[in-house]
């Protein structure tokens, strides 16, 4: 097995048909070079991203304003890095990376496809990302910058924002959601129409499930982001008065639907790191996942949950006793099938002959710190609670557990798990191992302090803060550095596995890698499937 | 490609230069639409002369978009002859049901608008919003149309639009290629009539577009599937073309079926629209005469 079937065969075909460098990386039809794409964006924003936050904890450090002075109207020039960050991490970092690169990379070899079920629209949602990216670049340099942050809230983003920079972040956020609309129907299509024979939905491999997931709340919740921008657009430029009480309209109109997609979303981002944990702890802990329909099921109960608990996010807007009942107890519910994930996590690992390799440490950092999170998450689902701690900095503690220390977590442990695959050459383990420690500890100890300053009341939003709060700032803002250079080293591994990294066969993790892409050589073919694989029997004895 | 060696059903799409070419059109409509909004962008000096422009502005970008549009799709009408196995039709019919699902809630946004003005003009935590309607929907000086006038007619031709298209698609799979062309032509016709009466009643609407919530919620809903209905009725008539040169057979024949289910999605929007927004929506006010 260890030069993976029919590879002979491919490399024969494939001195023809691998088409030029224009052709190949522009006007692509491949699922695994527009993976390597959505892999190379991401990262590329996701550094810009990373950079911005550095910004942000340099300025907080002290009390004061440190670093943000040089501008006209430096708390304006806080509230637009905060903004960049937020969406740079949301749309340009997180979604490309774990949805269009991961998932596109490994979604259709995982399940036996030659490739997506609409190569071409693959393209298309790739370089849409990338006009959304250009869009939003242009409303930081174009105008007075948004300073909204990402959940562009009414008034602020409409007579409060009245520049051209606000319109390109719409705009930025209408293409990069047609391009992510576009790619749920492929993942979906590719999903219920190209399984190989033998791949019953019911054994498709746990990333596979995320990805479908996944796909579905971006179908639904996506269109619902166009429609409220598009009249946050003609409210700000063509005279429609939506969320105006001067015209009729209301402001939590806006919240409600924003919300709809937005919580939707928070989903999007990590079920697919999910999808990659349940891969990992199984492949070294030499198990199968434990509890499989259980876990996939989990993940549709989630998505389905999600859909019904957006208000949870305006508990202080003014909303009647009933309704903040109802969302406090619906939110709590999703913590259920979340539960199922961690404890089968857990009981995968139970018994398990188990290698700490860095992908397993991401796995178990994720499955730790996403848990750290949770538990917040479900303090703050208190409406009662949520009342003192909203706006603070004990949320941006909560949502940063899960998604900064949870999706990225994810982003990382896919990337080491899958390096080798994608580029036939592996990581060096002791560089690795050094990055996964310092980003651990440096995530740690930025976000950990935060929940100390929240509970003491202070609120996020502001370039400056008063001198009670400046201990907990100061510890983590040197948390944040710690965390950027553990980033940069990650950027020199890249690099280093790129060059220098030892070439690996079809299959080194060795036993417990069983999902398909273990079986094709690495890096897989141009094509990576000229015949179908046959599923049904183990792959070991062909 | 490699079509020789390939043992799978499915399509492998060669490169193309459309996804590319579609994004930059998308990109240029956007920047052209911001400089519509805001003529001063390259500087108070260049305002008037970016004024003057109007809304030419987004033109280029809508004529990459469509481009982009007829060349994509003429190739995949062109691949449909050699590479549409049943599998890659099956992934088609997902591909267009999936879209037209996440059309359905592009448009929940927009009634979720109306039905947030409609349901509660009078909240007591939005004093601002009972001034501005009184309490009432319609809000309080509004001459909403009579649903049971033009509203009704253009509900009855969607309706009759529905079946002609119906019959369209039996004809081809009987094979009887004249019969779907002539229903197309009544389908096609009748979609051109009721933008026409749609463009004639926005035309004699007591209420201007920027008036105040209702016309916001009107306009942006009876717009946004006024546009659906114009996409549709290209789609059909692509389709008229595409009958008359005889692409159609009776075991194959997608590209008109994607066209004909969108037909009945905006159909059935406009039915929610119409029991929704016109009629219900009039409440007890008293209707515009024509």
């Amino acid at each position: 097995m260890a030069t993976g079937y029919n590879a002979a065969h491919d490399h024969h075909d494939h001195d023809h048909h691998t088409p030029g460098f224009w052709s190949r990386w522009f006007l692509s039809t491949n699922h695994k070079d527009i993976g390597t794409l959505y892999l190379i964006f991401s990262a590329f924003a996701g550094l810009i991203g990373a950079a911005l936050s550095v910004y942000m904890r340099m300025e907080l450090m002290e009390p004061g304003v440190q670093y943000m002075g040089w501008h006209q109207n430096p708390g304006h020039h806080w509230n637009s890095v905060v903004t960049a960050h937020g969406l740079i991490m949301v749309f340009f970092l997180v979604m490309p990376a774990l949805i269009g690169g991961f998932g596109n990379w490994f979604v259709p070899i995982m399940i036996g496809a030659p490739d997506m079920a609409f190569p071409r629209m693959n393209n298309i949602s790739f370089w849409l990302t990338v006009a959304g990216f250009v869009m939003l670049v242009c409303s930081v340099f174009i105008g007075d910058g948004v300073g909204t942050g990402w959940t562009i809230y009414v008034p602020l983003s409409s007579s409060g924002s009245p520049g051209p920079s606000m319109d390109f972040a719409i705009f930025s956020l209408h293409l990069a959601g047609a391009g992510s609309i576009l790619g749920a129907a492929n993942f979906i299509t590719t999903i219920f129409n190209m399984r190989t024979p033998g791949m019953t939905m019911h054994r498709m491999p746990l990333m596979a499930w995320a990805i479908l997931v996944t796909a579905f709340l971006l179908l639904l919740a996506l269109p619902v982001l166009a429609g409220v921008i598009t009249m946050l657009l003609t409210d700000r430029n063509f005279g429609t008065g939506f969320f105006d009480p001067a015209k009729g309209g209301d402001p939590m109109l806006f919240m409600h639907l924003f919300w709809f997609f937005g919580h939707p979303e928070v989903y999007i981002m990590i079920l697919p790191a999910f999808g990659i944990v349940s891969q990992i702890v199984s492949t070294f802990s030499r198990k199968p996942v434990f509890g499989y329909l259980g876990m996939a099921y989990a993940m549709v109960a989630i998505g389905v949950v999600g859909f019904v608990v957006w208000a949870h996010h305006m508990y202080t807007v003014g909303m009647d006793v009933d309704t903040r009942a109802y969302f406090m107890a619906a939110t709590m519910v999703i913590a259920v099938p979340t539960g199922v994930k961690i404890f089968s996590w857990v009981a995968t690992m139970w018994g398990g002959s188990i290698r700490f390799e860095v992908p397993m440490l991401w796995a178990i950092g994720l499955i730790f710190l996403f848990t750290v999170g949770g538990v917040t998450g479900v303090v703050l689902a208190n409406a009662g609670v949520d009342i003192a701690l909203h706006n603070t900095y004990y949320v941006i503690a909560h949502f940063h557990y899960v998604l900064s220390l949870g999706a990225v977590f994810g982003i990382f442990a896919g990337f080491y798990y899958w390096i080798g695959k994608m580029c036939g050459r592996q990581y060096n383990e002791t560089l690795a191992q050094i990055h996964f420690w310092t980003t651990f500890i440096g995530v740690n100890v930025t976000f950990f302090p935060m929940h100390f300053a929240g509970l003491a009341g202070m609120p996020r939003h502001y370039i400056d803060y008063p001198d009670a709060f400046a201990m907990w700032n100061y510890v983590s803002s040197w948390g944040a550095i710690l965390g950027f250079a553990s980033t940069l080293l990650w950027v020199f591994i890249v690099f280093h596995t790129m060059f220098y990294g030892r070439k690996v066969g079809a299959n080194y993790w060795g036993e417990g890698a069983t999902t398909i892409e273990w079986q094709v050589p690495s890096p897989p073919a141009f094509h990576t499937f000229d015949e179908l694989p046959k599923i049904g029997k183990p792959a070991e004895h062909h | 490609m490699a079509a020789e060696a390939q043992k799978h059903p499915y399509h492998l799409v060669d490169p193309s230069i459309w996804p590319l070419v579609g994004t930059a059109g998308g990109m240029l409509l956007a920047f052209g639409g911001v400089t519509v909004m805001h003529p001063a962008i390259f500087g108070e000096a260049n305002k008037a002369a970016v004024a003057s422009l109007g809304a030419w502005k987004i033109a280029p970008g809508l004529l990459v978009i469509a481009l982009t549009m007829w060349k994509w799709w003429a190739d995949v009408i062109r691949e449909s002859r050699v590479n549409h196995t049943q599998a890659v039709q099956l992934g088609l019919r997902y591909g267009m049901i999936l879209f037209i699902t996440s059309e359905v809630f592009f448009f929940l946004a927009f009634f979720w608008a109306f039905f947030d003005a409609s349901l509660f003009p009078g909240a007591y935590n939005m004093p601002g919003r009972t001034e501005v309607t009184g309490g009432v929907w319609p809000p309080k000086g509004v001459l909403p149309f009579d649903p049971f006038d033009l509203p009704l007619m253009n509900t009855l031709i969607l309706l009759l639009s529905g079946t002609t298209v119906t019959w369209a698609h039996h004809a081809l799979i009987e094979g009887d290629n004249k019969s779907a062309v002539r229903g197309l032509w009544l389908t096609v016709i009748l979609g051109a009539f009721f933008t026409c009466v749609q463009a004639y009643e926005y035309a004699h609407a007591a209420f201007g577009f920027r008036d105040g919530i209702y016309s916001s919620t009107f306009y942006m809903a009876t717009g946004f599937h006024g546009f659906h209905v114009l996409v549709g009725t290209i789609f059909l008539l692509v389709c008229l073309v595409r009958a008359t040169k005889g692409h159609f057979k009776p075991e194959q024949h997608f590209g008109f079926e994607a066209a004909a289910w969108y037909w009945h999605f905006v159909d059935v929007v406009w039915i929610f629209l119409f029991f929704a927004i016109y009629w219900w929506g009039l409440g007890s006010a008293v209707p515009a005469a024509h």
